[in-house]
C-alpha cells in the first residue's frame, strides 16, 4: 500500500534573505522508512520545521487524511497540523519529564478530548495508550516519572506519544542520536514496525542505521534535493559522492557522515 | 502521610481536619478582633491558592492579582456604600463620600449596583471575563516567562493609579466606612463572625476546586504545558486555552477574596491592590511552596501573620525582614515550606515520588 500520505511540493524557507530551504519536493509514503539525510545545514530540520507549522514557507505541504482528503497545510497552526496526523520529535528528546510514563502518553492520546472529560479525574489508562507502552517497551516503566528514563527510553517515549496520538506521519529528527547499539536495533525494528501503516520520515546522520533500516532515501544539499531513492540508488549517485568528498565511498571509518562544506552549519 | 492524603479518604480526613481548625477551634480560642485578623489573612489564603495553581502549576509567574482581587474588592465596595446611603437617604442617593467631593448625581455605571444580585454575578463574571480575554491576547502571541510577570506587574500598578484618579471611586482615599452587608450589620460582632465563617467556607471550596484541577487530566495537562510548552502543542492542543483555564481561575478565586475582603477589614483603596500588595499575595507562596496544594494557604497565613506581629513592633524592620525571607526561600528552598518533607526524604537517600519532588 505505497500510498502518498504527505506531499510537499516546491519548498521555500527564506530567513532574512537566506535560503534555508530551497525548492524541495518531497513525497513520504505509508509502509516506508524515509531518511533525509545531507550535511549539517543542508536544510533537513528547517524542513521537518516547516512541514509542522514552526517556519514560515512558500509553497505547499498536502496531507492525505481518512476524513477530509487532501488537506494544504500550509498557513494553519502547530497545534491544527498536529491534528492532522503529523507528529514530530526533536534532536534533543522532549518529553514532560515531572510526569510517568503513563500520564505522558495520556496527555498524548487525548488532544480531541472534551473539556468535561479533561477536568475529570482518569479512571484507567486508555487500551491506545497500554497497547503503545507495550509496543516501545515501557509497560514496566509506566509508573516511572519521564525525567529519570534512560535518554533511549526518552526516545522511544516520545515515539510512543505520536502513535498514541493516531498521527500517521512521524517526522523523526535524529531519533537514535546517543544512543548504543543494542538500543539503535531496536529503534530500528520499531520504526519499520510502525511504519507498517503510517509513514516514517527519520533525519538522521548515522549512515550505518541509515543502510540497515532506510526503505528510501532523500538527500538534502544547501536547502535543495540532491537524490532520491532506494540506499544503493543513492550511494552510487555521482553528484551525492561528489558532496560527501573525502568519503567518496561512504562506507568510511566514520559513521558520522562529515560534509566537506558545510559552511552554513 | 502525602501518599495517605492523596488517596479518597485522606482528602475527606484532610479537609475534616482543617474544617475542624477553622470552624472549631479558631473560633473558641480566638478573641473578635483576632478572629477578624484571621478572617481577612484567609482572604490572602484565597488569593495564594488561585497563584499556586497559575504559577506553581502553570508556571505563569502572575505578579498583578491585585487587580483581580482590586475589581472584585471594588464591585462588593459599590454595592455596600450604595446600601448605605439607600439606609441613610432613600433609594437612589449619593454616597457620602461622593457628596463630600460635590459630586450630586450617581454616575451612570453605578447604578445596577443598587442590586444585590447584580453584583454577586458582576463579582463572579467580570473579572474572570477580563482574566480570559487579557489572557487569550497573551498567551496567544506567547508571551510568557519575565515579559508576562513584567506585564501583570505594570497592569496591577495601572490599576492602582486609574482609580486614584477617579474621585466617583474614592480616589486616592478608597471606599471605606461601610455599615451593612447585605442587611447585615457589620458593628455587630456575631455578624463579624459569620464574614469569618464565609471567607473560611470559601477558603475550603477554593481548595477542593485546585484539588480537583490538581488531580484531573487537566492537571496534568497544566504541568506539561508547563515544563514544556511547545511539545503540548505539536501533540494538537492549543496551549494558551490551557493556559487561560488556570489563569482565569486564578482571577476568579482573587475577585473572590477582594469582595470578602471589604465588609472584613472595611476599607478598599489603591494601597491595596497596587504593585506591592500584589508582590506580597506571591511572596505567600513562594514561601509556602508553589507547586504544593496547600503550601500557598500556609505561607500566605504565615506571611500575613508575621508582618502583623513584626510590624507592630519593628515597623522599619519588617520590609528587611521580608525581603531577606524572600531571598532565604528562593536561593535555599525553591519548593517551599513545603517542600522541606521532601527534601529531607531525598536527604535520607529515600526514593521520592515525582509528585512530592515537582
Amino acid at each position: 500500500m505505497s500510498q502518498a500520505a504527505l506531499t510537499c511540493a516546491n519548498i521555500e524557507v527564506d530567513f532574512d534573505g537566506f535560503k534555508a530551504v530551497n525548492g524541495v519536493d518531497l513525497t513520504l509514503d505509508r509502509g516506508e522508512v524515509h531518511f533525509l539525510i545531507g550535511p549539517n545545514g543542508a536544510g533537513k530540520t528547517t524542513l521537518v520545521d516547516a512541514i509542522t507549522g514552526l517556519a514560515r514557507y512558500t509553497g505547499s505541504v498536502v496531507k492525505d487524511t481518512a476524513e477530509k482528503g487532501a488537506v494544504e497545510l500550509r498557513g494553519k497552526k502547530v497545534h491544527h497540523i498536529a491534528r492532522h496526523g503529523i507528529g514530530r520529535t526533536f534532536q534533543t528528546a522532549t518529553v514532560f519529564e515531572n510526569l510517568t510514563v503513563a500520564q505522558n502518553l495520556d496527555i498524548a492520546a487525548g488532544s480531541g478530548r472534551s473539556p468535561w472529560a479533561l477536568l475529570r479525574r482518569r479512571k484507567h489508562l486508555p487500551d491506545t495508550v497500554v497497547n503503545v507502552m507495550e509496543q516501545i517497551g515501557l509497560t514496566g516503566q509506566a509508573a516511572t516519572p519521564a525525567g529519570i528514563l534512560a535518554h533511549g527510553q526518552k526516545q522511544w517515549l516520545e515515539i510512543g506519544m505520536l502513535l498514541v496520538g493516531d498521527a500517521d506521519v512521524l517526522l523523526l529528527d535524529e531519533p537514535i542520536a546517543g544512543m548504543g547499539h543494542d538500543e539503535r536495533e531496536t529503534t530500528g525494528r520499531l520504526l519499520h514496525d510502525i511504519a507498517t501503516d503510517r509513514a516514517v520520515a527519520v533525519v538522521e546522520h548515522d549512515m550505518d542505521f541509515m543502510r540497515a533500516f532506510a526503505s528510501r532515501v532523500t538527500v538534502l544539499h544547501a536547502g535543495a534535493v540532491l537524490a532520491t531513492g532506494s540506499v544503493d540508488e543513492v550511494s552510487n549517485h555521482p553528484r551525492v559522492q561528489e558532496v560527501y568528498l573525502g568519503t567518496a565511498h561512504p562506507t568510511a571509518p566514520s559513521n558520522d557522515m562529515e560534509p566537506a562544506d558545510a559552511a552554513t552549519a | 502521610m502525602s501518599k495517605f492524603l492523596s488517596t479518597r479518604a485522606g482528602t475527606w480526613t484532610g479537609f475534616g481536619a482543617a474544617a475542624l481548625v477553622l470552624f472549631g477551634a479558631a473560633p473558641l480560642l480566638l478573641s473578635g478582633f483576632r478572629l477578624g485578623l484571621l478572617a481577612q489573612f484567609l482572604c490572602y489564603a484565597i488569593v495564594a491558592v488561585g497563584i499556586g495553581l497559575a504559577w506553581g502549576r502553570g508556571g505563569m509567574l502572575t505578579l498583578g492579582q491585585g487587580v483581580f482581587f482590586g475589581m472584585g474588592a471594588y464591585l462588593m465596595a459599590m454595592h455596600m456604600k450604595l446600601a448605605d446611603a439607600e439606609f441613610r437617604n432613600g433609594p437612589g442617593s449619593v454616597p457620602d463620600f461622593m457628596e463630600l467631593a460635590g459630586l450630586r448625581e450617581l454616575p451612570g455605571y453605578w447604578v445596577p449596583f443598587a442590586s444585590p444580585v447584580f453584583t454577586i454575578a458582576a463579582i463572579l463574571v467580570l473579572p474572570t471575563a477580563f482574566a480570559v480575554l487579557l489572557g487569550l491576547a497573551v498567551f496567544k502571541r506567547r508571551v510568557k516567562g519575565a515579559y508576562f510577570a513584567i506585564l501583570s506587574q505594570a497592569l496591577a500598578g495601572a490599576f492602582a493609579i486609574l482609580l486614584i484618579g477617579q474621585q466617583s471611586m474614592g480616589g486616592f482615599n478608597g471606599l471605606s466606612r461601610f455599615r451593612y452587608f447585605f442587611g447585615y450589620n457589620l458593628d455587630d460582632p456575631v455578624n463579624q463572625q459569620m464574614l469569618y465563617f464565609i471567607a473560611a467556607g470559601v477558603l475550603l471550596v477554593v481548595v477542593a476546586v485546585a484539588l480537583q484541577l490538581r488531580r484531573s487530566r487537566y492537571g496534568e495537562l497544566l504541568v506539561a504545558v508547563r515544563d514544556a510548552e511547545e511539545r503540548v502543542r505539536f501533540l494538537g492542543y492549543d496551549a494558551a486555552n490551557v493556559k487561560v483555564v488556570a489563569y482565569a481561575t486564578a482571577a476568579l478565586f482573587a475577585a473572590v477574596a477582594g469582595a470578602i475582603f471589604v465588609p472584613i477589614v472595611g476599607i478598599i483603596s489603591p494601597a491595596n491592590i497596587g504593585i506591592v500588595p500584589s508582590i506580597m499575595f506571591l511572596l505567600g507562596v513562594a514561601i509556602g511552596g508553589r507547586a504544593s496544594l496547600i503550601g500557598p494557604v500556609i505561607g500566605a497565613l504565615a506571611v500575613a501573620y508575621a508582618q502583623t506581629a513584626l510590624s507592630e513592633q519593628f515597623p522599619s524592620a519588617w520590609t528587611y525582614a521580608q525581603g531577606l525571607l524572600f531571598i532565604v526561600v528562593i536561593a535555599l528552598l525553591p519548593g517551599g515550606i513545603a517542600s522541606i518533607a521532601a527534601a529531607t526524604k531525598r536527604f535520607r537517600r529515600e526514593p521520592v515520588t515525582a509528585e512530592a519532588a515537582a
